[in-house]
């Protein structure tokens, strides 16, 4: 039969690959604001991920350990080169820095609740140390950030490492942002600003410049909590093999490594998509910085963004790094994306699983909000045990790998436990295209 | 009077033994030296001299205490102090009193760049000048200039207030001359007094703020219409 409805005389309405329709809505949303578009997350293009790298596992030439009962470590000892009380963790998964501003009073705890239930570490943020976080997290790392909002010696010798925030993957060179939704009267308070502003805070600390600055600033932060918190210092990827050569130098027990992919509170989208490199990329040129140093292992390096699986985390250790931190995957198991809110989320002109609104603070799930009937559906003992069930998940997929891989601890994974899938993964890693013993810039091709 | 030698004493010794001061207790630190985070971390109220030129940070997040520095101070001097009081005799390098939350620095001399950045809640008085982009951010406290102030004073400002008695070389984004009301000018008059200045009186001081013009941003909202 023939379709007699059909016209043959026309083409198909083609769309552009270059202006796509989510591009023209940008154009359209940029007309009719005046205002580039701020959103939460991290980078949601394709980018090489964890995704382009697999274990081999063993067989033949390597011996595996029985998968339930061969023991397989994965605790990590973090700070061990300067501070006189190093951390100790149960496992390489901590949760990193999101200020309570950014979260809700109520997710703060949660999430202090869950990883102080499996042994690991929870991070302040952008926004000061709040008591609620302090109680339920049993080990706590307090970011020192350019805004210093809340900042104070008390909460500085309360924490258990401090973490100098320099930047974040999201946001490589720019500052914290906060709008005024979700400026609450305490929010304000704590961060001493008027209630209700848009709140951008600075991408340079106050007062100090180069990386000759930070060494004495790392010095007097010691001197006043008596040498005995681990100092991290936390970089978005962009020039890592640099910048945590320098940071070494100025002195850091820790190295937090931040890809571009790591969520965000509130950050412009085109500098969310276009900044930085992906952790892929990044944690290679780090590892080598320690080595060259002859500091791997002793500086600890801890990664982040895109974490989401035990895969990625075993993926991150093999590659070199002694612990991870996740951010947006903690709060997807707190609540976030819950496809029971398709309608709330509709509402806002969103769906479960792109909702990415969390600047806007009007979160159905109660996490990214100030609102108190919001962040009240949020319950701090149930989503703690969210949070702790999804840690133990990560923590559990990762030693099923290392002992597939014949690991008796996590941190004995190697690269030569990997291959990579893509050819830009190859050259990114280092680690040999599948199936051969070849990576770009490898002489041999 | 207990007396540190720097000449013979390290700078972990020096700061544990004056973070355990008693609150009453009197202190001089001899031969500093420029030393970097020369009594940082004080947490009662006690008297400390540091007899010479101090590094970056001195008296950091200082508490209580009241430290006078009998000679220069490097980058961030009292940095984010909560309470107590610093004085310095001579200059101070760049980033004074930045994000100080409470209590009264003083700088007898010219300030660098970037004094009282990121203030929350300071109090800062200088009887000479001070460098580019001061009180850049200031978030509260009062920033009193009794010399000249560089380019960008006040930029992004919040609600510091500043009073400068000389030129300004120019007015940051945001930042504006204000009228002084009977309260800027007791406020004034208070802080001159604390800070034993009393060759200008508040009539010579210009008043400014935030013209909170960045508070929100500006969304133009065309297809509303
Ligand atoms: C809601 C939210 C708030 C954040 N706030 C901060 C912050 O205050 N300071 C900071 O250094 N990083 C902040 N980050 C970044 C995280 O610390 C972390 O680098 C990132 O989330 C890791 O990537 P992932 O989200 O893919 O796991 C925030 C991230 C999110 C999702």
């Amino acid at each position: 039969m023939t379709d007699h409805n059909h016209d043959f005389t026309k083409t198909e309405p083609r769309f552009s690959a270059t202006f796509d329709p989510f591009t023209i809505s940008q154009i359209q949303r940029a007309a009719a604001t005046g205002i580039y578009d701020i959103r939460g997350g991290g980078t949601k293009r394709k980018l090489p991920h964890f995704d382009d790298l697999l274990f081999l596992g063993a067989s033949v030439s390597r011996y595996p350990l029985e998968g339930y009962r061969e023991r397989c470590g994965t605790d990590v000892v973090l700070g061990t080169r300067f501070a006189k009380k190093p951390i100790h963790l149960k496992t390489p998964v901590t949760i990193a820095g999101m200020s309570f501003g950014a979260l809700s009073a109520q997710a703060k705890e949660a999430l202090g609740r869950g990883a102080s239930a499996v042994g690991t570490s929870t991070t302040t943020g952008d926004g000061g140390m709040t008591p609620e976080e302090r109680g339920h997290s049993s080990t706590l790392v307090y970011q020192y950030l350019p805004s210093r909002y809340g900042m104070n010696p008390d909460d500085l010798r309360r924490a258990d490492a401090i973490e100098v925030v320099i930047g974040q993957g999201a946001k490589p060179g720019g500052g914290g942002m906060l709008l005024g939704q979700k400026i609450s009267a305490r929010v304000a308070k704590m961060r001493d600003l008027p209630e209700g502003i848009d709140q951008r805070s600075a991408c340079r600390h106050p007062d100090w410049t180069g990386p000759d600055d930070l060494e004495i600033k790392i010095e007097e932060l010691r001197e006043i909590t008596n040498w005995e918190k681990p100092i991290y210092v936390k970089v978005g990827a962009s020039r890592p093999y640099y910048d945590i050569s320098l940071a070494v130098k100025a002195g850091a027990d820790v190295v937090v490594l931040d890809g571009m992919q790591g969520g965000t509170a509130a950050t412009q989208e085109v500098f969310i998509e276009h900044v930085g490199l992906p952790i892929l990329a990044a944690i290679r040129p780090a590892v080598q910085a320690l080595q060259d140093l002859g500091l791997h292992r002793k500086v600890q390096l801890i990664v982040s963004g895109g974490i989401r699986t035990g895969a990625d985390v075993a993926k991150a250790l093999a590659l070199g790094a002694d612990a991870v931190a996740i951010g947006t995957a903690a709060l997807i198991a707190l609540g976030d994306q819950n496809p029971e809110l398709a309608a709330e989320y509709a509402k806002l002109g969103s769906v479960p699983g792109a909702y990415d609104d969390w600047q806007d603070g009007r979160d159905p799930a109660g996490i990214t909000t100030q609102d108190p009937a919001l962040a009240a559906r949020l319950d701090p003992i149930m989503g703690g045990r969210r949070i702790a069930n999804y840690l133990s998940v990560l923590t559990m997929e990762a030693q099923t790998i290392a002992r597939a891989c014949g690991k008796s601890h996590v941190h004995n994974l190697e690269p030569e436990d990997l291959v990579a899938l893509t050819l830009e993964a190859a050259a990114m890693t280092r680690l040999p295209l599948a199936g051969t013993d070849w990576y770009p810039g490898k002489a041999g091709f | 009077m207990q007396i540190i030698d720097m000449n013979t004493t390290d700078l972990r010794a020096l700061n544990t033994a004056l973070q355990a001061g008693e609150a009453g207790s009197a202190w001089s630190v001899h031969n500093p030296a420029g030393r970097h985070a020369l009594a940082v971390g004080l947490m009662e109220d006690m008297t400390v001299t540091i007899d010479g030129h101090a590094g970056y940070y001195a008296a950091g997040m200082n508490q209580k205490a009241q430290v006078t520095i009998n000679g220069n101070a490097g980058q961030g001097v009292a940095e984010n102090m909560m309470s107590g009081a610093v004085h310095v005799k001579g200059n101070a390098s760049s980033s004074a009193g930045a994000t100080a939350q409470g209590g009264l620095l003083v700088i007898e001399g010219d300030a660098g760049a970037r004094c009282g950045i990121s203030m929350k809640g300071v109090d800062i008085v200088v009887r000479g000048s001070v460098g580019h982009m001061s009180a850049f951010m200031g978030q509260s406290g009062n920033l009193v200039v009794c010399g000249d102030a560089g380019e960008a004073l006040g930029d992004s400002l919040y609600e510091t207030r500043i009073f400068v008695r000389g030129t300004v070389k120019g007015l940051g984004a945001d930042c504006e001359e204000q009228p002084m009301t009977e309260q800027d000018r007791t406020i004034l008059a208070g802080l001159l007094e604390r800070a034993g200045v009393t060759d200008c009186t508040p009539a010579d001081f210009r008043r400014y703020g935030s013209a909170r013009t960045l508070y929100h941003f500006h969304v133009d909202n065309a297809s509303a219409y």
